[in-house]
């Protein structure tokens, strides 16, 4: 596709590939499928998270809950195998339940009472969080035959890299959601929707069922997020993930996705969750620069691609409006 | 079925929105292989009855009859399926989806549950070359020229539905070149056998693509004529709603007076904007109304929007007493003494939630700087002497102020200008939605703003207004001022002589 809409995305392809380029350079040994693969696992629950945010911020909406709905998904799970010696798997099915009602409940909200997803999904974050300490306000840790058992599947690649199954679970869900939103119905709806919710009704978009669609797919994912988290830390704890919702927005953005919607691809937030991945692997490797520079660059980073897809989108209408301009004097002539 | 019956047949459509009649008893019969134009002013209910046969809105009254079988279309989509395809003035398409893709949103072709993007490409060039369009239909519509998303409007609305289709101001952004593909596209699927119903208020547009003509004024069917043969002078008196050799006696000869010698202190010369207004020369002297007449959209509120630095002008200057000044925004306007009622006086007028007290404020707080605030009780004051000498009823200052009645909001309005002193007022559309009293004492007020010696420009599309209040009346066409008419030539007669006229013959 060689359409304008993907220029940010190939910006970000660059970035990332630049980056990594000079990354090698200077520590040749981070150009090895372990540190892929570590990369991958270590970012697994963000990634998940991260397609879920990609879908609501392509419909022009925001999901703030995801950090708190996966805070409470690892205490959830972590009380209900520990303290309720259930199956791990009946505790997954439960928690993908409730974390998708709740966001379809955030989605009927925004559709039928016409508040703004940031309003909804605001209290969204502070009730989940309030849920997982009422469940439990200490870490719990897990330990269960079948955690051990996941945390040992893995896929060895050339070179000594092991993916992990979380690892593998992310790129599913990736590989998923692009197909979705470049393949289906609901995926048309949702860039529809982001392009004009007024519009996309008149051409007879299903607003409120999409509506609901995305902000269930998102409570989903971030239920997902919440296990593969949980897996991740063999522990539920009501205090982790504070703020993660804003990573996995980053993500989105760096990835290329307008903010307003409409415009980007699931593919690029992955790009996105690489870089942001490179640059703490990158501090790792350093061993002398803090972990705040992960945030620092992130920042840098946010500022110059929001820069970029603005000077894109007034480009392009200002291309338009030469062509609109010409054509009034061919008009006159 | 027969070919005697319509293709579209209204009979008696009435809808009231708040118990007051948008539509009344208006009659609409579309033939097959028709083009038929939908002519009125502004709120003379076109888009209501639009709306109606769109399933937008539900009829009060009436009895609508698609080939024959009675019809009552609840949604959009339910007019869609029945026939009934609508393409609005804003493009309803989307500009972040490709071409294919807004051709076939909803609807896509699905293989293996997965939306089929090869049918799609091949489905939408098929669609788009019926219409001589050879085009990219996998880049974004965005990257298109407004008049080929029009017609891919069009391809959407025709391959929806296929009987019926309406185009609401169609031509509005388009050039003479890309009116003319429209139309050629038109005429097309006219001779296919569709029934097009076109809005327009271009009337040499109406003239040359469409068959006949529906006029609606205030919510009643004027009639329906053949165009051919039938003179503009007449279509334009159908829809200002004047009969035609009617003199104008009631206008007051002592008005060619009237700011008549001497340099005028506010000009603007050759003053315009492309693609908005041509270039215009315009001066007005203290004590002076200067009527701005003119069809809907041929440039009135583009003048005041330009007058009042809404807009930007890109040729000429503006100079008030001999200098020359930028009115490059509403501020610097109101720093030079100007005022401005605007049209839409809900949304760009008052503020709905505040006091009738604080919206009068408004402008003079607004020239003060918010440095210097004015105390509630100093508004209050303000607000009670105009409550008291304009009679702003009821007399609450305290009282938001969209619970008071249209000519009483006007008449606020009107006082918060008039708190700060100006020299130049703009009123457009003054007594738009106002009640038979209140639309006396506005132009009562206006005759008596004027004798304090306050210059006015007063645009309206109700022609009497005009010739009882101003001196001199700029006659706008097709976004140029055409002619000047003044003292006892400002006629109703003349004025419509003036809008029919070819814009050739008086425009610079």
């Amino acid at each position: 596709m060689k359409n304008a809409r993907n220029l940010p995305f190939l910006a970000t392809l660059i970035v990332f590939l630049i980056a990594y380029a000079l990354c090698t350079l200077q520590f040749p040994n981070m150009l090895s499928t372990r540190v892929v693969a570590n990369l991958l696992s270590d970012n697994a629950f963000l990634g998940i998270a991260a397609v879920g945010m990609t879908f609501v911020i392509l419909s022009g909406g925001i999901d703030l809950s995801v950090g708190s709905v996966i805070a409470f998904t690892s205490v959830f799970v972590a009380v209900l195998v520990g303290s309720f010696d259930l199956h791990p798997m009946t505790a997954f099915t439960l928690s993908l339940v409730l974390s998708t009602l709740f966001g379809a409940g955030m989605g009927l909200m925004i559709r039928y009472l016409a508040i703004p997803p940031f309003v909804v999904t605001l209290a969204g974050m502070f009730l989940a969080r309030g849920a997982a300490y009422l469940v439990s306000t200490q870490s719990v840790p897990i330990t269960h035959p079948f955690f051990e058992t996941i945390q040992t599947v893995s896929v060895r690649l050339p070179g000594g890299g092991r993916l992990t199954a979380m690892a593998m679970l992310m790129l599913l869900v990736f590989a998923i959601g692009a197909l979705v939103a470049s393949r289906t119905r609901f995926g048309a709806n949702v860039y529809a929707l982001g392009g004009n919710e007024q519009s996309a009704a008149l051409m007879g978009v299903p607003v409120g069922r999409t509506i609901i669609g995305i902000y269930a797919l998102s409570g989903f994912l971030s239920g997902l997020s919440g296990i593969a988290y949980t897996i991740y830390t063999s522990s539920g704890y009501s205090l982790a993930t504070v703020g993660i919702e804003l990573d996995a927005i980053a993500a989105v953005v760096i990835g290329g996705t307008l903010l307003t919607g409409g415009t980007g691809l699931v593919a690029g937030t992955l790009v996105g969750i690489l870089i942001q991945g490179l640059i703490q692997t990158y501090i790792v490797f350093d061993g002398t620069l803090s972990s705040w520079w992960t945030k620092i660059v992130i920042g840098i980073l946010l500022f110059a691609f929001i820069a970029l897809q603005r000077a894109i989108i007034w480009y392009s209408n200002r291309r338009l409006a030469d062509g609109a301009a010409r054509g009034e004097l061919r008009g006159a002539a | 079925m027969s070919s005697q019956i319509p293709l579209l047949e209204a009979r008696n459509i009435g809808k009231s929105f708040l118990g007051i009649a948008a539509l009344d008893g208006v009659d609409f019969t579309l033939e097959r292989g028709e083009i038929h134009a939908l002519l009125g002013e502004n709120g003379a209910g076109k888009s209501t009855l639009i709306k109606i046969l769109t399933g937008v809105y539900r009829r009060d009254r009436g009895s609508i009859q698609l080939e024959g079988t009675e019809i009552l279309p609840e949604t959009v989509a339910d007019a869609q399926a029945l026939g009934i395809g609508t393409v609005y003035q804003e493009v309803n398409l989307l500009e972040n989806l490709t071409v294919a893709e807004n051709l076939y949103l909803g609807r896509q072709p699905r293989r293996f549950g997965l939306l089929d993007r090869k049918a799609m490409t091949a489905g939408a060039r098929a669609l788009l070359a019926r219409y001589g369009l050879d085009i990219d239909v996998n880049a974004l519509l965005s990257s298109y020229s407004v008049a080929i998303r029009q017609i891919v409007a069009i391809a959407r609305a025709v391959d929806l539905s296929g009987k019926v289709l309406i185009l609401d101001e169609p031509t509005a952004s388009l050039d003479g070149q890309e009116v003319e593909m429209l139309f050629q596209v038109l005429r097309q699927l006219k001779a296919e056998g569709l029934g097009i119903v076109i809005i327009t208020h271009f009337l040499a547009q109406v003239y040359a693509v469409a068959d006949r003509a529906t006029v609606l004024r205030n919510g009643r069917l004027v009639g329906t004529r053949a165009l051919s043969g039938l003179p503009r002078m007449e279509l334009i008196s159908m829809m200002l709603g004047r009969e035609l050799l009617e003199i104008e006696s009631e206008h007051a000869s002592d008005r060619a007076s009237a700011g008549a010698a001497g340099e005028a202190p506010i000009r603007f010369e050759n003053y315009g904007r492309r693609g908005s207004i041509a270039p215009f020369d315009l001066s007005i002297q203290p004590g002076e109304v200067v009527g701005i007449a003119g069809l809907l959209g041929s440039g009135r509120t583009e003048t005041a929007f330009l007058m009042f630095g809404i807009d930007r002008p890109d040729s000429g200057e503006a100079k008030i007493d001999g200098r020359a000044v930028a009115l490059n925004s509403p501020q610097a306007a109101i720093a030079n003494g100007f005022g401005f009622c605007p049209e839409e006086r809900k949304t760009d007028g008052i503020i709905g939630e505040f006091s009738v007290a604080q919206n009068i404020a408004l402008a003079l707080q607004a020239r003060d700087g918010w440095a210097r605030p004015i105390s509630a009780k100093a508004q209050r004051a303000l607000a009670q002497e105009f409550i008291r000498s304009l009679d702003i009823r009821p007399p609450d200052p305290d009282r938001p102020i969209k619970f008071l009645s249209g000519g009483n909001q006007q008449k606020a309005i009107l006082a918060r200008w008039l708190v700060t002193g100006p020299r130049l007022l703009i009123l457009d559309e003054p007594t738009r939605g106002i009640d038979i009293g209140a639309h006396a004492e506005i132009l009562k007020m206006i005759e008596k703003l004027c004798a304090d010696g306050m210059a006015l420009v007063v645009i309206s599309s109700e022609l009497e207004e005009l010739t009882a209040v101003a001196h001199r009346v700029i006659v706008l066409s097709d976004r140029a001022h055409v002619a000047e008419l003044k003292g006892a030539e400002v006629t109703a007669d003349n004025i419509m002589r003036a809008i029919a006229a070819p814009a050739t013959t008086e425009a610079a």
